[in-house]
């Protein structure tokens, strides 16, 4: 009788057509473990089957774009004969299974991609998205994804400088980790993952594989139910002092010119990475399993394949190198194995004990992996919501300090003091500011990096949503005074097969162009996370946006924190006291109906420029973007970080409500504090640029127009406040 | 001043303080790997931050087992001062060169951020360039850095003024608030008898450029070049 029922076929997550495909490519039945390796190289999370038609769409080209999609991570050319490499990548399902070791894991798998490419990481950062806090599990999710992602990053010795959280009752059984990893590497010796050369060794390096995380891709494209708990051996596990071992070994290795295609062992592990370098490179490849470096004896071909053991990288390497390479491995105490050799036959055959357990054509599978047209429907548009038809608040000093210590508006301290985020020595900019900022080693040139979304955006309007998020980022950039250069994308999604759900992915894909083109800001990695439900309740569309920007000469830049007393607050970009979708209307009226702001991408370019050029030619040292909240929130942090006052005065042709003039997230604004009002606001004229004075900084205290003085030392304790007690139980 | 900076498989400050000894002294330090028995004659011994061996086992407990630090300890011994940054720190106490263990923070979290240091005394190769009680803001981060010892030895530390450092307000007040991790008597940093070997759990590399936020650390590698050329 046959081992492959169609029992087997779904739990390996194919479809009764795409294992017609199979057989079909196969001209028989396949095995076991043939029938693991179509399964996970069509899996949503390696394959791409259901996001790819759209993906393609994305602009991913720029005179300063050195690989775009498709190889392990981006790089762009950054000046001085220097590349950044990067990419963000999402650990979702893991985490939420495993909080620890799922989050730790993500970095680490990240940092691989980076690495693999000949670039030395210097940066870390993440987007991440809980449930509700009054959610049961909430508290424990933080903490250990918090944990876990400093657990790896702090011992691996590489800065985690930025991120982004929110809290959403629709992440409650469905959190999303998004991890980012920013490389340096000489732009002229960058390592792709194509095999050539036949009968040149493939080599195995790094951990031991065991029996962990096996099926983690076909996991990961699959949606939850109360019963995943039960998936926890699917996770891996993750030793950060490996990594560090690999990373230095492998950018030893990578000075000699001996590799000629290196891949990492990520999802699908051994069988992804042969299979990828093989394809690329339209080679075959023979393995030999009985060479493969082990946890455990009686491991099966199966084990071996699908096994998501961490810290493994597979390489060609020219022949005759092998003694070299061997002695840099073995210096850095870890395993190098030959587990095969490259063929001209276009299959991967794979030998144990002397027999052939595994034979596979290597391009019909690949080119075959499913790509689908999945039928979707347009989100419908909401209304705009007029702010006069909103309740007047009562004490605006009051709502905003509400509104700066509520769960998305409050300070992240709590979590990036967890991360060691100085060590490499470059942060320049620490975490709480619009951007990272961290120097280029050995030169005058730093990169400014940056994560952002905002989901409730999203799923108000996917299309504005995904250009709000691209614009966000490339503005939080501009704000420090950087070029913006390039973004990596992680679209975190629900499931594909419903038509409203990919009408949200189809939605935030087009907005996503339109501002990447506006911008000139293209696409060059990404990741697809789909399938983010529980029980049939889809997360909200959450497109994070890793930006990656160069800063000249690190000695101009500028930062949040007010400086002087008496400096003149100067916004620049226009008010029209938008407050559908914001945060304002669901933390004070518990509301979150009416059209998110809509994105005026001529605006954004225009203003940003301009703020970009004060900044870089020294005018203007203090900047702030706005975003959740408005100008108010803005205000405030500026006047945390900087311990000086402010008082804020509604300028009088400005006729609004004051609780939209103060709260609105009309977006493409800049919030300025100088000393040198007068020649900026020539200037703002002169390049046409909206831009007005609405207060002066002074004081221990922040007064808004309507409200009474609120004292620095109150809002801080609020601001600073509500994360620690959170989760110390003592609030909810 | 030549120094040398030892290198454990997953030390990672060790490029940190190679480029302020480097540019503090003018002098490229020597980087020397663990596995090595014996290295060239240095003024200075450098143990980095980082996590020595993965600090699976206590930290500090490997590296200090090391074929290298067999050599750490004989030439700290004839006097070769050592200085332990963080990770450094712990291979000293684990080694013996330094009284007291480092034990999990209390709060059970990795902590890094900025806090302020009160220098005891000035009167060492390590602290000359800074006044005696002088407040400086340095850096920390680590998980294990809650600093612990007998009553009766750290009675006897501070009567032979082996406190190098402690934790306080930024306006020099001794409290518990101002402790990071619980370390007894606030206590961030310990010299040996003869006050030629110092550990410290801050950082002093990593605020020693006005680029990254302040030069409260260079004051340290000051210390060492005047008192070392």
């Amino acid at each position: 009788m046959s081992e492959i029922t169609p029992e087997v076929v779904a739990e390996h997550g194919l479809n009764e057509t795409e294992y017609q495909r199979v057989l079909e490519i196969m001209g028989r039945e396949p095995n076991l473990l043939e029938l693991g390796i179509f399964s996970v190289m069509w899996s949503e999370h390696c394959s791409y089957k259901s996001s790819k038609k759209w993906l393609k769409t994305l602009p991913t080209e720029a005179p300063h774009v050195i690989e775009g999609p498709g190889e392990n991570a981006g790089v762009i050319d950054i000046g001085e004969g220097l590349a950044a490499v990067f990419k963000m990548e999402s650990h979702n399902h893991p985490s939420f299974i495993e909080p620890y070791q799922g989050a730790a894991t993500g970095v680490g798998g990240i940092l691989r991609d980076v690495f693999t490419m000949g670039a030395r990481p210097i940066a870390n950062l993440n987007a991440l998205r809980f449930g509700s806090p009054e959610h049961a599990k909430t508290r424990h999710l933080v903490s250990g994804v918090v944990a876990g992602i400093g657990g790896y990053g702090n011992c691996v010795g590489v800065p985690t400088v930025g991120g982004e959280v929110n809290f959403d009752p629709s992440y409650n059984g469905n959190i999303l980790v998004n991890a980012m990893t920013v490389g340096l590497a000489p732009a002229d010796r960058i390592f792709k993952a194509a095999a050539q050369g036949v009968g040149n060794p493939v080599i195995y390096v790094g951990s031991k594989t065991g029996r962990d995380g096996i099926h983690g891709a076909t996991m990961a494209s699959a949606e939850f139910d109360d019963d995943s708990d039960e998936k926890r051996p699917t996770v891996q596990v993750g030793d950060p002092f490996t990594e560090k071992l690999l990373i230095e070994a492998c950018l030893e290795l990578m000075e000699t010119d001996a590799i000629i295609g290196i891949q990492d062992m990520g999802a699908a592990g051994l069988t992804s990475s042969s299979f990828e370098m093989a394809s690329k490179g339209g080679m075959g490849v023979e393995l030999n399993l009985d060479q493969v470096p082990c946890r455990e004896d009686g491991m099966t071909p199966y084990e071996m394949m699908l096994s998501e053991s961490q810290e493994r990288m597979l390489m060609v390497l020219k022949p005759g190198n092998e003694d070299m390479a061997r002695g840099i491995m073995e210096k850095w105490d870890l395993d190098f194995a030959v587990i095969g050799s490259l063929t001209e036959t276009g299959r991967m055959v794979l030998r144990m004990h002397g027999e052939v357990v595994g034979d596979l054509p290597i391009d019909p599978l690949a080119e075959a992996s499913p790509e689908y047209d999945r039928p979707w429907v347009p989100t419908p548009a909401r209304e705009e919501l007029d702010a006069k038809d909103l309740p007047v608040p009562g004490d605006t000093g009051k709502v905003l300090y509400q509104l700066m210590g509520s769960p998305n508006l409050c300070s992240r301290r709590w979590i990036w003091e967890q991360y060691d985020h100085m060590v490499m020595a470059d942060t320049q900019a620490r975490p709480g500011g619009d951007a990272a900022v961290v120097r280029v080693h050995g030169t005058e040139r730093a990169l400014a990096i940056s994560t952002d979304c905002t989901p409730r955006y999203c799923v108000a309007d996917p299309a504005r949503g995904g250009a709000q998020a691209v614009a966000e980022s490339w503005r939080n950039l501009t704000a420090v005074g950087a070029t913006p250069l390039a973004i990596t994308d992680n679209m975190n999604f629900g499931n594909p097969e419903r038509p409203e759900i990919m009408g949200q992915f189809v939605g935030c894909i087009e907005g996503m162009r339109a501002a990447c083109d506006a911008l000139a800001y293209p696409v060059v990695s990404g990741n697809v996370s789909l399938y983010n439900e529980t029980n049939g309740a889809a997360i909200l569309p959450t497109p994070a946006i890793g930006g990656v920007g160069v800063i000249e000469d690190a000695s101009k830049t500028a930062g949040i924190a007010f400086t002087e007393e008496g400096a003149d607050i100067l916004l620049i970009g226009e008010t029209t006291g938008h407050l559908g979708s914001t945060t304002y209307l669901s933390e004070i009226e518990g509301r979150s109906d009416g059209a998110p702001p809509a994105v005026d991408l001529e605006q954004e370019k225009r203003n940003g420029d301009f703020v970009r050029q004060l900044i870089i030619s020294g005018q203007v040292t203090v900047c702030h973007d706005l975003s959740d909240g408005g100008l108010a929130v803005s205000v405030a942090e500026m006047a945390l970080a900087g311990g000086i006052g402010a008082t804020l005065e509604q300028p009088a042709e400005i006729n609004l409500p004051t609780h939209a003039w103060l709260f609105g997230e009309d977006q493409a604004r800049y919030l300025i504090a100088t000393g040198n009002a007068e020649a900026l606001l020539d200037a703002a004229q002169a390049a046409g640029i909206p831009a007005g004075i609405i207060g002066r900084t002074g004081g221990k205290t922040l007064t808004l127009p309507g409200g009474s003085p609120i004292s620095l030392n109150d809002l801080s304790r609020a601001h600073e406040g509500w994360l620690p007690d959170y989760m110390a139980g003592t609030v909810n | 001043m030549k120094a040398a900076v030892i290198v454990f498989p997953g030390s990672n400050c060790d490029r940190d303080v190679q480029v302020t000894l480097r540019d503090v002294s003018g002098v490229e330090p020597v980087m020397v790997w663990h596995k090595e028995s014996s290295f060239e004659d240095v003024d200075l011994i450098v143990l980095p931050g980082g996590f020595s061996y993965g600090d699976y086992l206590r930290s500090g407990a490997m590296a200090s087992k090391s074929l290298v630090m067999r050599e750490v300890v004989k030439r700290a011994g004839a006097g070769v001062p050592v200085l332990g940054i963080c990770n450094g720190f712990q291979v000293l106490t684990e080694s013996g060169l330094l009284p007291g263990v480092l034990m999990r923070n209390a709060d059970l979290k990795f902590v890094c951020k900025d806090v302020h240091l009160k220098v005891e005394s000035s009167q060492s190769l390590f602290t000359s360039a800074y006044e005696a009680g002088q407040v400086v803001r340095i850096p920390v981060a680590h998980h294990d850095g809650n600093y612990f010892a007998s009553e009766e030895e750290l009675d006897r530390l501070e009567g032979n003024g082996q406190i190098a450092f402690r934790y306080v307000q930024p306006n020099g007040a001794l409290d518990p608030d101002a402790n990071p991790n619980g370390s007894a008597r606030n206590i961030a940093g310990v010299y040996n008898e003869t006050k030629t070997v110092l550990g410290l759990m801050p950082h002093p590399e990593r605020l020693a450029d006005p680029q990254l936020g302040g030069t409260d650390g260079k004051g340290m590698f000051q210390s060492l070049l005047e008192s070392l050329s």
